[in-house]
Parts: C-alpha cells; structure tokens; sequence
C-alpha cells in the first residue's frame, strides 16, 4: 500500500487522527479499493470510529501492490499520533506526507516532507489484525437530525469540558434539547450543575424526529467528532433510535466519510420510580415543557419562593423528572458496558457511579425490574476472525 | 472574578443589593471578603421575598465555579434570567436567551445547586466593620504588584507590606540568604478622616503588616481587570485591607496579619 497527502490534507489526515485518538488506543489501518480506512474501537467497545478517505483525497493512492493482497494492520495510537501531534506545524511545514506499508520489513513507514528540505521518516511497526468492523445502519434509525458542525459545536459550548454524558432528545414545540445527564446516586450529598441547551428546528438542515424520543451518549468521544467536523466545515448527520440502541453521527464529503458509533445509555432514570408507574415512552416532554413555559408565561409571583430557613423550603412546583425508559421493543443492550466507559475515564467526571453499580447493570436494573434490560448481545464490532 | 477568589461563598439577597460574601472562618484561613452590587445597575427586573418582613433577606451557599460558568455563555445574550427554583433540591437556575443566526432564539439553562442558610447563621456573615486604620493608601498597578508577589512567592511565605501617608508603599520579604523590596512612590492617599489630630502623625511613619504571601496573592490573582478604585488600609500588625471599585461592583477583601 503506499499514498500520497498533499499540502492542507495533511492537516485534515491529522485532525482526524486526533478525532480517532479520543475513542481508541489502536488505530486499524486498512487499504481498500475505494479509499483508506481508519478505524478504532474504545476498550469497552462502546464506541467505534471510522474515517475513510477517498483515493481522491491523495495525490497517489494504490490500495495495494499488484499481486499482493490488501495488508490490514492495527497500530498503536499513540505512535500513529505522535507524527500528527503538532497540527500547527503540519500546516505550517509539511508539504506533503507519505504512507506505505511494507509487509517485507514489517514497518508503516510514514515520511513527512517539509520544507527547507526536511524529511521526517517515522517506522512504525504494526501488527496483523482482523477487520475490524461494527455493524450499524444509519438508514435503521427512525430519528436523525442534520446540522453545520457550527450549530452543534455552539449547543455544547455551554457544558463544562469535564462532563461525561449528554442527554440528546426533542422537546416541546420541536425543539431540540442538549441536556447534562448526571448519574444520580441515592446518597450522593454533592450535587452538581444541571445545564440544558434548547435550539430550535430552524437552525438544524433536516430534522426527523417526533418530541419525547432522546438518548444519552457519551460527548467526550462526540466531541472528536465534533472538532474534526467545525475545522472542516462540514455537516453533521445524527442518527438515533431507542435508548440502548447505538447513535450513528456520519459526516459525509466528496473526500472523506466518518461514523462514529456510540453505545447510549439504555437503563430508567432512577427518578422514575417517584413518578409511579414507569411510562413507557420517553418522557422528554415532562421537563422540557416546565422550561419553557417558565420563560413564555412569566409569572413571577408563582415562582417566588418563601425559603423556610431550617428545612430546604417549599417549592413552587414540583417538576416531573426525565425518565429515560426503554422503547417499547425489547432494547438490546449493544452497551453492557457503556456504563462500564465512566469508569474508564478520570475520576474528575462527576457523579461517576461507584463500581458496585456497574456490576448490578450487567445482570438487569438495580431500579425498575420491570424494564430489567437485555442480555448482552453486542450489536457493536463483530469482528470477522480474519485468515491473516 | 469571585470563582478565583472563592470556591464556595455565600450569596445575600436583599432588596436592593446584592452581595458575595465570604467569612472569615478558619476553613478560608481568615480571610474574608465583601462584594456588593446595586441590583438596579444590572437588573431590569427584580423581586424577592425574604424569610419575613423584618428580615427580608435571603442567603445562599453556592459554588462560585457554577455561577461564574453558566454567566459566562450569556456573554452575547439577548435577555438572562435568574430565579430561584426547586427542583430534586434547591437551585438558582439561571436561563440565558441567546442570538441565534435563525429566526428561533436558543436557550440555555443552568440548574446550580445552592444551598439555603439558615437564619441562625446569618449573623456570621454580616457585613465587617472596618477598623480604623493606621494608614490608607491608594494601590499601585494590580497587575505589577501581582508579578512582583509572584516571583516573591518562591523565595518566601512570609511577607512584610507596609506604607506610609507620604505615598510610599512596600512590599518586603526577608530570608537568611536574601532580602527583596519593592518599593511604589507617589501613590496618593486618600484624605483621612481626621479625629484624631492627623498632625501628630509623621506621614513618613510606616504601618506594616506581616502577611501570608498566598493569600495576598490569591488575592491578586483574581483581579483581572484594573478597579477605578483601589484603597489598601492597614492597621497595624493586624490586617490588611483591600477596597476595590470595578464600576458597580464594590469589593472588600481583608487578610488578617500572621500569628
């Protein structure tokens, strides 16, 4: 395999690497006949990215060398990275980068040529792996929304960068509602910050989605996505389905495609047991109404409190909570581990649940035996045990 | 500039002010801090019902970090709001109506959780009385004396801030190796309120105090932008006191003298 970056593709081939070293600690390499495939998958296998370049995104692209089989090959990010670290000084010296993979010495070797005659040549040696590919469909999801990267980068400029998850859903009067979502613990005596962002649909290109449905998925590995998508320009598509089920976000160019697949949450809202019986659709609508009414009709009085100062104070209204249940189909559970993925990452994360939790949702629902979900059946990353 | 100040203080709403407060309990090392705000500078509308008429005040425990992030997206709002709500648990939620390229606005709550205070433990935090000081002087440049505390910090923790009513302040600290001043002229000092008979005084008579490096610097840090108004009184071997005026917003920051 060997291909040929030119000028400011160099730059875009680095920020998708970045975008892909956010998911993933491998990166799997594989040269097809309709471009080069980038992929990784995060450890709890919640998550799966995907970048594909066009042989038109290279000045010289050859998948593989006559006679020779297509080579795979899976790499450590942080090698892979570590030529692309520096995008300001890719943009600014690199004027064109080269990638071959040479099965004889065992080597991806990735030379950077740049200017004043400076060639930089990493060897980076790989090994032999399976296609790594997970199966989704966009086209299977009933919801999708289309937006300008610009939009969506704005929606979650509000949320502070630590924050792990993001309730996406359509509220009242078909707007659209970022929401934090915060894992509740029972006996948690900090509580945190609650932000919610509400766009409406005129600043979203398509929008197919009826109010109530939403999903919670992870923004940190989004926003990979997400910075990769503003720095180029280009148009968000999101595609979604009941809660348990994966939410595809593809972008789409004439030189490049990207999926990111990310597992989203599938459990009840632990609130939920407050409201009686457990709805069996997305209530999404129950909060998001309050809040906007709030600022529509805007009685002032109704909202004063009288803070009595030894107990916590009456309110004015009780707001019903979210409840984030299950569709009405039984929801395969492609995140079993999803929870598992707040773990993973630092302990600054707020409200990340203590283990023992974790293990209680592998086997069914610590709160509502009634929608206890789903035996793990990974509908995430069937890898094809390759000949190779 | 109070999230840099504080990590949790306190919020007193009254009828016609609004203050951050910070008292000086041991947890904040004794210093303490006062800001105020005339509501009708900021606000167009404004309402708010106290535990009971005598007491027509409302006092909240909040992280300064949460409030000082959710105003920080209103930075090109149309209109912003803030109300105290209830919701799982007390909140100031605060709802910024932003500009959006479409026709349709955008908005962004934010639910920061608060924490009421009882009336028992308002009388902690009433505004401090400030002592009668030994010298007042107007401050230099913030930003110079914050580069200057700066470097001082890696020599020493203890520093020695003095002036005198000529204009002179100085900032010293001292070691077995070394010993650095810094010296600011001709800063003006305010005129005193003079009972007691000012002429006894020698102007060029310094007051000092012994400080915590730290907190000065702390201090320091979370002045970004320069006061229209910057008081320093001492009163000697005691405390320091800072008064500030950033347009509307008065602030007070009191560092006590080192045991």
């Amino acid at each position: 395999m060997k291909c040929l970056v030119m000028g400011g593709n160099v730059k875009v081939l680095g920020k998708a690497v970045h975008s892909l070293s956010r998911i993933g600690d491998e990166l799997y390499l594989e040269p097809l006949e309709d471009g080069l495939s980038l992929r990784t998958v995060n450890s709890s296998r919640s998550a799966y990215a995907c970048f594909v370049f066009a042989p038109l995104f290279f000045q010289q692209y050859q998948a593989a060398s006559p006679g020779q089989d297509l080579l795979r090959c899976k790499i450590l990010m942080k090698s892979f990275l570590s030529v692309f670290r520096s995008l300001a000084m890719l943009e600014r010296t690199v004027e064109k980068c080269c990638i071959s993979l040479n099965s004889r010495n065992s080597r991806l070797v990735v030379q950077l040529h740049c200017k004043y005659g400076v060639r930089k040549t990493h060897n980076l040696s790989f090994q032999d792996c399976e296609s790594l590919q997970a199966v989704f469909d966009p086209a299977s999801c009933p919801h999708m929304l289309h937006a300008p990267a610009r939009v969506l980068g704005e929606a979650v400029l509000p949320f502070p960068p630590a924050l792990a998850e993001v309730t996406l859903g359509i509220g009242h009067g078909h707007r659209v509602i970022l929401r934090s979502y915060q894992e509740e613990e029972a006996d948690s005596t900090v509580k945190t910050m609650m932000t919610e962002m509400s766009i409406g649909e005129e600043d979203f290109q398509q929008l197919q989605a009826q109010e109530g449905v939403a999903v919670t998925f992870c923004l940190k590995e989004f926003r990979g996505l997400l910075s990769f998508a503003e720095s180029a320009n280009l148009n968000l598509s999101i595609h979604f389905d009941a809660p348990g089920r994966p939410a595809i976000f593809t972008i789409k160019d004439s030189l490049l495609d990207a999926h990111f697949v990310l597992a989203t949450l599938s459990e009840t809202d632990p609130h939920s047991k407050d409201l009686g019986s457990p709805e069996p659709a997305p209530q999404l609508q129950d909060y998001s109404t309050p809040h906007l009414d709030d600022f529509a009709n805007d009685d002032i009085d109704s909202y004063m409190i009288a803070m009595e100062t030894t107990t916590g104070g009456e309110s004015s209204r009780a707001l019903p909570s979210v409840s984030l249940s299950p569709g009405p189909q039984p929801s395969h559970s492609p995140d079993p581990h999803s929870e598992e993925e707040d773990e993973a990452e630092p302990s600054t994360v707020p409200g990340t649940p203590p283990p023992k939790k974790f293990r209680s949702l592998f086997f069914g629902s610590i709160l509502a035996p009634v929608h206890s979900p789903q035996g793990p059946s990974p509908v995430l990353a069937e890898d094809s045990e390759g000949e190779g | 500039m109070i999230a840099k100040l504080a990590k949790t203080c306190t919020l007193r709403i009254i009828p016609d002010k609004l203050n951050f407060i910070l008292s000086d309990k041991l947890a904040n090392g004794g210093v303490s801090m006062w800001c105020e705000l005339e509501q009708e500078n900021f606000f167009s509308e404004f309402q708010m019902e106290g535990v009971s008429a005598e007491n027509n005040e409302i006092y909240l425990e909040l992280t300064s970090e949460n409030l000082s992030r959710a105003l920080k997206t209103a930075q090109n709002a149309r209109t912003l709001k803030i109300k105290l709500t209830n919701k799982h648990f007390p909140c100031l939620t605060v709802s910024v109506e932003l500009l959006s390229v479409s026709s349709s606005s955008r908005i962004v709550t934010h639910d920061i959780p608060i924490k009421v205070i009882p009336r028992k433990l308002w009388k902690d935090l009433q505004e401090p009385v400030v002592p009668h000081p030994d010298v007042s002087i107007y401050l230099p440049v913030l930003k110079t004396m914050k580069s200057v505390v700066e470097k001082m910090k890696n020599i020493s923790n203890h520093l020695v801030i003095e002036a005198n009513l000529n204009g002179e302040l100085n900032m010293k600290i001292e070691t077995e190796l070394v010993c650095v001043t810094t010296h600011f002229k001709d800063l003006g000092n305010p005129p005193l309120a003079s009972e007691n008979a000012s002429q006894d005084r020698n102007p060029e008579q310094m007051a000092e105090v012994h400080l915590d490096i730290r907190k000065l610097l702390q201090f320091l840090v979370g002045q970004q932008a320069n006061p229209t108004k910057a008081l320093c009184n001492i009163v000697r071997n005691k405390m320091v006191h800072f008064d500030l005026l950033h347009e509307d917003v008065s602030l007070q920051y009191f560092i006590p003298a080192l045991s």
